[in-house]
């Protein structure tokens, strides 16, 4: 038999552990939570907030100061100009926010005043990104839904495969749907709205007892929130790629709460443990070995993509890092904790007594 | 046993060939090789980000389309109503979208609105007004069917007038297509110099024709306050220096004539060796124009392009033969472009540029090695890694690992799809991906074989116990790639493309292939070792 990093017969107990690391999970989510609130929200990057970037590259050594003065006859609103990569690429990013401004005249704008006031060195615009308001607000409430119809179209999946309550879990969607409908004819905006999906989701998940559902939600949404609360720590700019990045978050943390879940339920049909919370724990420790493998390699190839990628996919790998990590942590330390929280202590009775009608599963 | 390994071994390999067989000419070694000849020509594009090019989102003012059309159709009715005669004022807009005009006898309104009915159905005929001087006043505006009509018409025209124009500058492998909220979509690969062509699409084009008030104050149009019925443009008045000023001219709201009749447009130069556009109207632009002519004769008449007036000539006679020529400060280069736009058509509207986003063809290269290098060091380090782990069953996973990255490759080829960068990323997180199943796998079967599981049990055991916590994992992350392609644009759904087809492919792969490897190793033999 080849390596293995955690011994066979493992038992940790997590379980015993949960306490303070939802104390941990809070206190992070709180930090996020106020940097988020004294920054007003995420920094949305040109994709969202609508305005102009432009990389470009000069042969000769230029200060970004000089970049900024030699642009200012083109009256810019809320100009930065910012060096990437090493001082000897002189490659620097230049944002500006559209507001009044013209887009279509925006790109000669620049260059000209770019030609004429740094005229000793030639330069090359490498990529430019202009977004208009109203198609960075289009692109903004699109993302925020996607997020949510993955969040929703997960919990009823998960309701439908773990607890073989389709029906229930379609009561959800539909009631949710026509809660939607009712508070977008109220006029809420679309940012509000998904949010309050969101909480509406969690709540119906409690109310109807989904508990599979809640848990894995729960954690994604620890998830999502820690690393767009990590980029708003870190001052870095969300834009089309970063949505990318986070519904692939949402996609790998279910991933690793699933195989957890999964092994979970095959653990009380063979009703190895007499409580849950044994039941829990023993799932944890025996699908952790694949855990960190899978973690690790994965982790090991995003490295790969933020150190090796180029600038162009730095901001995506670096996303992907904090996410899968957390995702990791919270498939460990967050959904199965708050899946025995919800549950009784005692293993159901009902799950033996079904099981003869759902052949299904008998293998599993 | 025998027979059920045997069919599957025939899949797999069918499957391998035929992965090969799309994969392949997307290499670029294979694809100009005589081998390339033989596959199928269909090789994975890569997105604008990656070759570099430029990426446009118009937005079309179909409004404005539609209000023009109206205006038209006044004047229509107005030279219907004559040969009927029935005696209309010169109708005109009110707002956006309603048309007024008077009629002058109120005992031909029977007539009018048989007229309208009969000719103009798509106008709605509010209830006239009698005016007291015997005159009726009309009020007309279009069904919203006809309007949505009018609009979706609008769009469409637009969309080929870019592409004739776009054409004509000369670009490869251009791509137009419309969007939803009437928005149009370009994607240009490899194009050197955008600028020019941003302002080649972006001009409307508009051309019209319309007729000067010579006696009006220019002083009070200067602020704004003219006659009704009327507005002051912007006019470049050529000076004797040669240089240029600007002024305004007093001209009728509406045109007398638009450039949508033009036949042909060319570069002409005059005595100043000063660049001129020529155009031909086709016939009934030609007919058109000679009634415009003769009925203005000594009227100036203000040739207006995009909201500006390039000229006024004074009409001396009636112009037969349909030709006139549009004179300003052209430089040869706008000539040639406006000459492009004249004979391509005008847009139907004005069009704003709502996103744009170019990558340049260096930058597009270096992403592609930086994203492909860290694509293979990763891959790279998986490889060793799980030959390190997992001993030989390791190199299990290694082969069907590859034939895994063949799959996608093939899949993006096969279906058209687009790789972009992201794509890249969603090709080395599908590696993960894939990894991941063949650990379910292998965890275990090391579980079973713990339990005292001959490996042949335990293969078996191992492999039905993890198939369905993979199919649950992966199905989960299919749900959001298939909501990422729904909500996504550009390089997002190349992402959610590449990795739903790398989903598909890695429980292929992991689940099926590697599963026949185990199974060929196994047969016939009563192995006692199973390196894991």
């Amino acid at each position: 038999m080849g390596l293995s990093i955690i011994k066979p017969d493992s038992n940790i107990n997590f379980v015993g552990q949960r306490k303070t690391f939802m104390a941990l999970s809070l206190v992070v989510m709180l930090v996020c939570l106020v940097s988020l609130v004294m920054k007003g929200g995420p920094r949305y990057g040109v994709d969202f907030a609508g305005g102009v970037m432009v990389q470009v590259s000069f042969d000769r050594t230029v200060a970004p100061e000089a970049i900024s003065a030699s642009l200012a006859d083109a009256e810019l609103p809320g100009l930065v100009v910012q060096r990437i990569g090493l001082a000897a690429d002189n490659e620097f990013i230049i944002r500006a926010s559209l507001s009044d401004a013209n887009p279509e005249t925006m790109r000669s704008s620049i260059q000209r005043s770019l030609a004429t006031n740094l005229a000793d060195t030639s330069f090359e615009i490498q990529r430019l990104e202009m977004v208009g308001p109203k198609v960075g607000s289009d692109l903004r409430s699109a993302a925020l839904e996607a997020l949510y119809y993955a969040v929703l179209l997960i919990a009823i999946y998960i309701s439908g495969r773990f607890e073989q309550r389709w029906f229930i879990a379609g009561i959800m969607a539909a009631a949710l749907a026509t809660a939607l409908y009712g508070l977008g004819k109220l006029g809420l905006s679309k940012p509000y709205l998904v949010v309050a999906a969101m909480g509406l989701t969690l709540v119906l998940c409690w109310r109807l007892k989904l508990n599979f559902a809640l848990s894995a939600v729960g954690a994604l949404i620890h998830d999502v929130f820690i690393t767009v609360g990590v980029f708003s720590l870190l001052d870095k700019e969300f834009d089309l790629t970063i949505v990318a990045a986070l519904l692939t978050i949402v996609g790998y943390s279910l991933n690793d709460t699933i195989i957890v879940f999964d092994r979970i339920r095959e653990n009380i049909r063979g009703r190895t443990s007499p409580t849950y919370a044994q039941v829990v724990n023993t799932a944890v420790n025996q699908t952790l070995s694949r855990t960190l493998l899978t973690s690790g390699t994965t982790l090991l190839v995003i490295l790969a993509l933020f150190v090796l990628g180029g600038s162009v996919i730095h901001d995506f790998a670096l996303a992907m890092l904090v996410g899968i990590g957390v995702g990791t942590y919270s498939s460990i330390f967050v959904a199965s904790p708050i899946l025995l929280a919800l549950s009784p202590e005692e293993l159901p009775e009902e799950v033996e007594k079904k099981e003869p009608s759902k052949p299904k599963y008998a293998e599993v | 046993m025998r027979e059920g390994l045997r069919w599957r071994i025939v899949v797999a390999l069918f499957v391998t060939v035929l992965g090969l067989a799309y994969a392949l000419p997307s290499i670029p070694i294979v694809g100009n090789s005589p081998l390339g000849k033989v596959l199928p020509e269909d090789t994975i594009s890569l997105g604008l980000d990656l070759r570099g090019g430029i990426y446009l989102t118009l937005g079309v003012d179909v409004d404005k389309a539609v209000e023009n059309n109206l205006s038209q159709t006044g004047q229509d009715i107005r030279s219907v109503a004559r040969d009927e005669s029935i005696n209309i004022l010169r109708p005109r807009m009110v707002g956006t979208d309603k048309l007024e005009l008077v009629l002058l006898r109120a005992d031909q309104k029977a007539a009018l609105n048989k007229l309208l009915a009969d000719r103009f159905s798509n106008v709605v005929n509010e209830n006239p007004v009698d005016l007291e001087d015997g005159k009726v006043r009309y009020t007309l505006s279009y069904t919203s069917q006809y309007r949505e009509y009018l609009a979706d018409l609008a769009l469409d025209q637009a969309v080929k007038t870019i592409r004739n124009r776009i054409d004509q500058f000369g670009v490869a492998e251009p791509d137009i297509r419309k969007q939803q909220d009437h928005r149009i979509q370009i994607q240009l690969p490899g194009l050197d110099d955008p600028e020019r062509a941003i302002q080649l699409i972006g001009k409307t084009a508009h051309l019209e024709f319309r007729i000067v008030k010579d006696d009006a104050n220019l002083e009070n149009a200067q602020r704004g306050i003219v006659p009704p019925g009327h507005e002051a443009l912007p006019y470049m008045v050529r000076n004797q220096a040669g240089g240029y000023y600007e002024s305004v001219l007093v001209v009728e709201r509406d045109a007398a004539m638009t450039g949508e009749y033009i036949q042909d447009a060319y570069v002409n130069f005059d005595q100043f060796n000063q660049a001129y556009v020529g155009i031909n109207f086709n016939e009934s632009g030609a007919r058109r124009f000679e009634q415009l002519t003769g009925e203005y004769t000594e009227r100036r008449m203000a040739i207006v392009l995009d909201g500006k007036i390039h000229s006024a000539p004074v009409i001396q006679e009636k112009i037969r033969g349909g030709r006139a020529s549009i004179t300003g400060n052209f430089s040869r280069d706008e000539a040639h472009d406006l000459a492009i736009v004249l004979r391509a058509g005008s847009l139907p509207a004005p069009v704003t540029i709502l996103e744009e986003r170019a990558v340049g063809p260096s930058l597009g290269q270096e992403s592609i090695d930086q994203g492909v290098n860290a694509a293979l060091i990763g891959g790279a380090m998986i490889l060793v890694f799980m030959v390190i782990y997992y001993g030989m069953s390791g190199l299990v996973t290694n082969f069907v690992l590859c034939l895994n990255i063949v799959l996608i490759m093939a899949g993006l080829a096969a279906f058209g799809a687009t790789l972009t960068l992201p794509g890249i990323a969603g090709i080395i997180l599908t590696i993960g991906m894939a990894v991941d199943a063949n650990v379910l796998i292998f965890e275990r079967i090391r579980e079973e074989l713990r339990r005292g599981l001959t490996p042949l049990a335990a293969i078996a055991e191992g492999y039905s116990r993890a198939t369905l916590t993979i199919m649950d994992a992966n199905v989960t992350t299919l749900l959001t790639a298939i909501i990422l392609y729904q909500f996504g644009t550009g390089p997002i759904r190349g992402f959610a493309v590449t990795l739903s087809l790398g989903i598909l492919a890695s429980m292929f792969t992991a689940i099926f292939c590697s599963r026949i490897i185990f199974d060929m190793w196994a047969f016939g033999k009563q192995r006692t070792k199973l390196s894991i």
